[in-house]
Parts: structure tokens; C-alpha cells; sequence
């Protein structure tokens, strides 16, 4: 067993990417990040890592500069949120497009206006269609261990495209918890040597990165960049196996809560997972069959095993801590995209919670299954979508 | 490295880096400077690229023109995109990963891509240190997407987003003079080219290339689209440029100002302005006041330069001998 240590989840993603040691680093501060890249900058400060860092004067300029690095040849990692990773956008396109392997921690937070610094999903939902692999995290634990795996997955030979490593800014990023860290040389073993392919600094091999491709090939390209996409669920299955093997700790696409026998469904994903949890269990010893799906990996989206997962429930509640105006929640429509294969459908709700970092308490919970309870009875929806937690 | 001697014969030999076969406009002034700095040296040489005319033509679908390691992303981000190229390979230098093996790094970027959208990321770039040249082409407005204003645009020019009307008389606005905002960031080396001078180009690569730290050169690139002016005319009308004092060739090392090319007659800015069609409106009576407030301008900013040449410790006089070529290559057409 590793050290077993109390430490936020910036903390242990920076230790993570201190065992990790990638060859470039190229950031700019954003809360609630920034103290993930001031303690990473300690470890290049006292001779830990061998990371090159560079300190860019934008966020814009910290993806291009990763983007350079990772077509160079090498391991690449920043870290970012909210408005840093919106000033990213049009690069983050580009890193998927170029099929550079960076991994990115992304310590979600509301973007403005309202000005706003606290956690929600509206950053990295806002990357969805970015061709980027997304994990989020519920806890400071899973945050280090999805970072460590991240880093497999994205410089898989047989994927090689970006990752965001997601957890909730603040309620994750600077809560002091209880982490298990693996020791470096496991660490180091487990991520192994960096492997490069087409190397930009091949002196003697030149390559053009970055093409200008019309309609005669572009198409096709973007089929591609599709069908890489379907080949990551399963190396993500492969790493975590070897990931357990390791730390006894178990990661699947997404996680079952007391499913088996459920009836109804929370789907609801990172910290609030865990609240959901606990009010989920006193409903049990009510004798209420109900049960929570995580989602882990959230790009690419494992539809056909969500499917499986939801083909027994009556009434499902998709809990999303982003919007997507004048729709639904954008983790409504994956579900919703999953269950339409089925034949028999369950009833689906959509709430919108804890935005800007609105506390998401118990009795948020609650109010969720009491509707699903009176759904599943009734078989009728009354509202589809509906924000909780509102102060009227 | 030794410095390559300049001699056109043996350049003539050298292989280009930039094949032909792109698909620049015939008598761009582009591809002449970029075959010039690739050209001036035998260091290896790693590019990138900011998206504009140079970029979309030289590299699509399956073809590239570049002989060397080349790289675009974006539009606004050349400078950053090779910091990052060259924090990797300076990190698997230092942990001896790859030879040291005295790589360039150069960002070529046009005027929109240089004095515009990427001008915050050339300057974050120039701050930090980065060893890196950035090579602006300066054809003075936004050619790719179809001759639209940018900051490099000279007063009074018509472009097709400040289109010379019965009100508006073209840009109304002088342009930014970016290779002073450069020399300002206290940068080892700032300098100003023109391709008609190629061996003052040439030089000042060299020069470049032999120091450590940000670079930065700024060079004329005439567009005959945009300039409205003859095909064949990119060398004669950057020459113009240079004996007009529209475009001083000067250089700024480690502070000090050198003038590199001084005309020894200074001709008036309307033989620059007169060959080319984005300049013919003030050539009618009523604006006749535009001629004379450009003409002033150049005057101001050419007197303002020789005095920061004397007041820096630079060299006041400098020989008018544009091509200060070896007597054997006089026969050369400039």
C-alpha cells in the first residue's frame, strides 16, 4: 500500500504529475486551478521534475505551446479552468485534430457572467464536441488516480488524443481528504517511457504538422478522428485492470451504486455523486429500490453500456451541473441518446443544480427520488427539466 | 558553426528548403524572404507557421513545400506554438533524450498573424526568453481573407475593409511600427529587412542566429494583389520602399540602433506610392493633403530614427552600398 496522506485534489493532481514527470508543462494561473500549477512550479523550482515549463501570458498561448511540445515529441500536461479553458477553445480542437496526446487536468468551474469562480460543469461540457477524451472525478482520490491512468490512455498508440482529468473546482480542487498515493516507481512503471510517433524534431525525417485539407479529404479526417474515438473505451477498460492490479482500486466507464435491483436512477456525476450516495442509502432502509449511475468517462460516451445499465429502471433523473440554454442539460442528452436504443424506455427528468457552486445538500437529493418515486408509480412525467436548489 | 559566406554563386548551389511547387501568387513577396533567411544558414532549422497566405499555400492535403520540420496551428499563436517546440526540445536535451544539435527555431507570421490577433503571443514569447526568431512578412494588410485592414496597413491605403469613398478617403490611421514596440521589449535583436536587400537580409539572419534569446525581424513583403501593382514588380517596389525611407533598414542589438542601409538620396515617398493602385485616390487634387501627411509622417519617424542611431551609440553614417556584395558578384541583378 502507498502513503496514505491529507491533501486537497490540486494537491494530489500535482503530485500525481510530479511522479509523472512530463517533458513540457505550459500554463497560465486560473482559479481554482492555479494552486494545482503552483505546486507543480515548486517541484520544477526544486529539482524534481525534469519538466521544461512554460509560463505563457494566456491560456490561448498555453494550449498552442502544448500543442508545439506534443508535435515535438514528448509528454505534455497543463492544467486549467472556467475561462482558461474557454480562451482554449479553438486550440483544444486543434490538439484532438492533430491527435497530440496532452493531458489536461480541468478543475471545472462556472463560466461568466455572472463572474464566478466556483464549480460547475459548464467548462468542460462547453468542450464536449472538442474531439478531447473527458474523465471526471468525484473525489481527490479519483482525481489522482484518473490522472495517473489519463496519461495511458491518451498516449495509447492505438488512440493518441488529448484527456481532461475533471474535478469539481473547489469542493474537490481545496478540500483536504483522505488520498492513497502510489509510490513513484509504480507510478513511473505503470505510465511508462513516452513514446513518440512523427516526431516533429526528427531532423532527419522532416514533417509537416497542421495542413490545410478542403473538401477533398477533410471529411474524412474527421471519420477518423470518430473512429479513434471508439477505440478508447476499451484501452480505458485495459488501463484501469492494470490500474487495480496495482492499487486494489476498481474504475469501469462509469459507476454502479446499488443498481441491481433499482427501480428508479439518479445519474449524476463527480462530487455530488457522493451526497447522492449517502441520501440514497437511508432511502434504501425505506426499502425504496433506487440506484445511482457516475459517469466516469463522459467523452467518448459509453452509450450501449449506459443502456444496459438503465434497461430495468422505470424512471431515471439526469442531474446536470451545467446548462445548456433553451435545452436540456447536456448529460440529459447522452442519456437520453443511450436509452433510445432500448424498447422499453424508463420515464426521464432532467434537474439543473449547484451551479456557480450552489451547495447541493440532502434534501436536493431527496426531492429528486420523492419525484422519481411518484413518476415511477404514476407513470407520468410532469416537468422534464427543472433547476433545484433556486431561491425564489 | 562558421557563418556561411554570402556568395551567390554558391547559394545558387545550396538546396532549398522551400521547394517550389507552392502555391504562393506569382510575384509574392513571401516565399523570396523565406528562401533568403532559410538560405542565409546551414543550422537546422524548425518552423512554425501562423495561418495566412504562406501557410494555406504551402502545405495541403498531401503535399508540403517545406524541407524542414514545419509546423501551423492557428492564427494568432506562431510565437507561442514554437516556444512550446523548442521547451521540448530543450527538455530532452537536458535530459539527454536527443542530441544537441543547434536547432533554429524560427515563427514566420504575416502582418494580421504578427501586429494583430498575435501580437499578444509574440510578445509573451519575446518576454520569456524563448530561443526563437520571429520573421513578420509585412505586405501591410490582411491578404489572405482578401485585402483587409490591419495595423500594418500605411495611411491612406484603400482596402477593401477601408475602401477609399467619397467620405472616407482609404485608412485614415498610420500604421503601427512594430519593430520599435519589439526593440522596446528589450530583446538581444530587432531588425528591419527588405528583400530587394537580400544581403543585408541575409546578414542580419546570421547575425540573428548567433544570438541566444528572442529575435525578432520584421520584413517587407509586397502583395501585388493587394498593392494593386505589377507582378514582377515585388524586388523594384521593396527597393522603393527602402530608398524612400518608407522602410529603413536598420537593426537594434542589444539596445543599439545601426542604421544598415542608408539611401544616399532620399527619394519622395510618391515613387512608392504612385506604382501602386491602393494609393491612386491621393493622387487626385482634393486629396491632395494625404500625399503631403504621409510624406510628413515618413520624414518624422526617418528623422526620429537617425537620432535614436546617434543617441543609442549606433553608427550614424552608413555607406549607401545596398549590396556591400563581394566585387565578383557585381554582375548580379538587384
Amino acid at each position: 500500500m502507498g502513503k496514505i496522506v491529507a491533501v486537497t485534489g490540486n494537491e494530489a493532481v500535482a503530485e500525481a504529475l510530479r511522479q509523472i514527470n512530463p517533458d513540457v508543462c505550459a500554463a497560465y494561473p486560473i482559479t481554482p486551478a492555479t494552486d494545482l500549477m503552483q505546486r507543480f512550479s515548486g517541484f520544477i523550482s526544486n529539482g524534481k521534475v525534469d519538466t521544461e515549463m512554460v509560463l505563457v501570458e494566456s491560456e490561448h498561448s498555453a494550449m498552442s505551446a502544448c500543442i508545439g511540445a506534443a508535435a515535438a515529441g514528448g509528454r505534455v500536461a497543463t492544467a486549467t479552468s472556467s475561462q482558461g479553458l474557454a480562451l482554449m477553445w479553438e486550440m483544444l480542437y486543434i490538439a484532438a485534430g492533430d491527435r497530440l496526446p496532452i493531458v489536461m487536468p480541468l478543475v471545472n468551474r462556472a463560466l461568466s457572467a455572472p463572474l464566478n469562480i466556483h464549480g460547475d460543469h459548464s467548462d468542460g461540457m462547453g468542450a464536449r464536441d472538442t474531439g478531447w477524451i473527458q474523465i471526471y472525478s468525484e473525489n481527490a482520490q479519483e482525481a489522482y488516480d484518473n490522472t495517473i491512468q489519463a496519461f495511458r490512455i491518451a498516449e495509447h498508440l492505438d488512440i493518441r488524443l488529448p484527456a481532461m482529468v475533471c474535478m469539481d473546482g473547489f469542493i474537490v480542487s481545496h478540500s483536504i481528504e483522505r488520498v492513497e498515493y502510489i509510490d513513484d516507481d509504480k507510478v513511473k512503471k505503470f505510465v511508462g517511457k513516452f513514446k513518440t510517433v512523427n516526431p516533429l524534431l526528427d531532423l532527419d525525417r522532416p514533417k509537416s504538422f497542421g495542413p490545410l485539407i478542403l473538401t477533398d479529404l477533410y471529411h474524412e479526417y474527421k471519420r477518423a478522428q470518430h473512429e479513434v474515438m471508439t477505440k478508447v473505451a476499451g484501452v480505458a477498460l485495459d488501463v484501469a485492470a492494470d490500474f487495480e492490479k496495482m492499487t486494489g482500486r476498481k474504475y469501469e466507464l462509469f459507476e454502479k451504486y446499488r443498481m441491481n435491483d433499482a427501480e428508479i436512477a439518479i445519474v449524476v456525476m463527480s462530487s455530488a455523486a457522493g451526497t447522492t450516495k449517502d441520501i440514497i442509502d437511508e432511502y434504501r432502509k425505506k426499502g425504496v429500490k433506487v440506484g445511482l449511475i457516475k459517469p466516469r468517462l463522459f467523452r467518448p460516451f459509453p452509450f450501449k453500456e449506459m443502456a444496459n445499465a438503465l434497461k430495468k429502471v422505470k424512471a431515471v433523473a439526469v442531474m446536470d451541473r451545467a446548462d445548456s440554454f433553451g435545452g436540456y442539460g447536456p448529460l440529459y442528452y447522452e442519456i437520453c441518446g443511450a436509452v433510445m436504443t432500448l424498447e422499453k424506455k424508463p420515464l426521464m427528468i432532467n434537474k439543473i443544480f449547484g451551479l456557480g457552486g450552489r451547495d447541493y445538500l440532502p434534501d436536493q437529493a431527496e426531492y429528486v427520488i420523492d419525484e422519481l418515486i411518484k413518476i415511477a408509480k404514476s407513470g407520468k412525467v410532469k416537468t422534464v427539466k427543472e433547476y433545484i436548489g433556486v431561491k425564489e | 558553426m562558421t557563418t556561411k559566406p554570402l556568395r551567390l554563386r554558391e547559394l545558387a548551389k545550396g538546396e532549398d528548403r522551400l521547394t517550389h511547387g507552392h502555391r504562393m501568387c506569382a510575384g509574392c513577396g513571401a516565399p523570396i524572404i523565406v528562401k533568403q533567411v532559410l538560405m542565409a544558414t546551414d543550422y537546422p532549422i524548425i518552423a512554425a507557421n501562423a495561418t495566412g497566405c504562406l501557410e494555406v499555400s504551402t502545405c495541403i492535403s498531401n503535399f508540403t513545400a517545406w524541407k524542414i520540420p514545419w509546423m501551423h496551428s492557428a492564427f494568432e499563436n506562431a510565437a507561442a506554438t514554437i516556444s512550446g517546440i523548442e521547451a521540448m526540445y530543450k527538455s530532452l536535451v537536458k535530459q539527454g533524450r536527443i542530441e544537441d544539435k543547434q536547432v533554429k527555431f524560427i515563427a514566420f507570421g504575416g502582418d494580421g498573424g504578427t501586429y494583430d490577433i498575435g501580437f499578444q503571443s509574440l510578445s509573451g514569447a519575446m518576454e520569456r526568453g524563448q530561443d526563437m526568431m520571429y520573421i513578420c512578412y509585412d505586405n501591410g494588410a490582411y491578404m489572405n481573407t482578401g485585402i483587409q485592414r490591419s495595423s500594418a496597413t500605411p495611411f491612406g491605403a484603400d482596402t477593401t475593409t477601408c475602401p477609399a469613398g467619397d467620405v472616407i478617403p482609404g485608412k485614415l490611421q498610420n500604421r503601427k511600427d512594430l519593430t520599435r514596440i519589439m526593440a522596446a521589449h528589450g530583446i538581444p535583436y530587432v531588425a528591419q529587412a527588405s528583400p530587394s536587400h537580400w544581403m543585408d537580409l541575409m546578414k542580419k539572419v546570421q547575425k540573428a542566429f548567433e544570438i541566444r534569446g528572442p529575435k525578432f525581424m520584421n520584413v517587407i513583403s509586397p502583395c501585388n494583389r493587394g498593392w494593386r501593382s505589377r507582378t514582377d514588380d515585388a524586388i523594384k517596389l521593396s527597393r522603393l520602399a527602402v530608398d524612400t525611407c518608407y522602410w529603413p533598414l536598420y537593426e537594434v542589438e542589444n539596445g543599439v540602433t545601426r542604421i544598415t542601409v542608408k539611401p544616399k538620396e532620399k527619394k519622395p515617398l510618391v515613387d512608392f506610392l504612385k506604382p501602386q493602385g491602393r494609393f491612386k485616390h491621393m493622387f487626385t487634387p482634393e486629396n491632395e493633403w494625404m500625399l503631403k501627411q504621409a510624406q510628413e509622417y515618413v520624414d518624422k519617424q526617418w528623422d526620429l530614427l537617425q537620432k535614436e542611431a546617434v543617441f543609442s551609440g549606433g553608427e550614424e553614417k552608413v555607406e549607401d552600398k545596398p549590396e556591400a556584395a563581394p566585387a565578383e558578384e557585381k554582375t548580379e541583378v538587384q
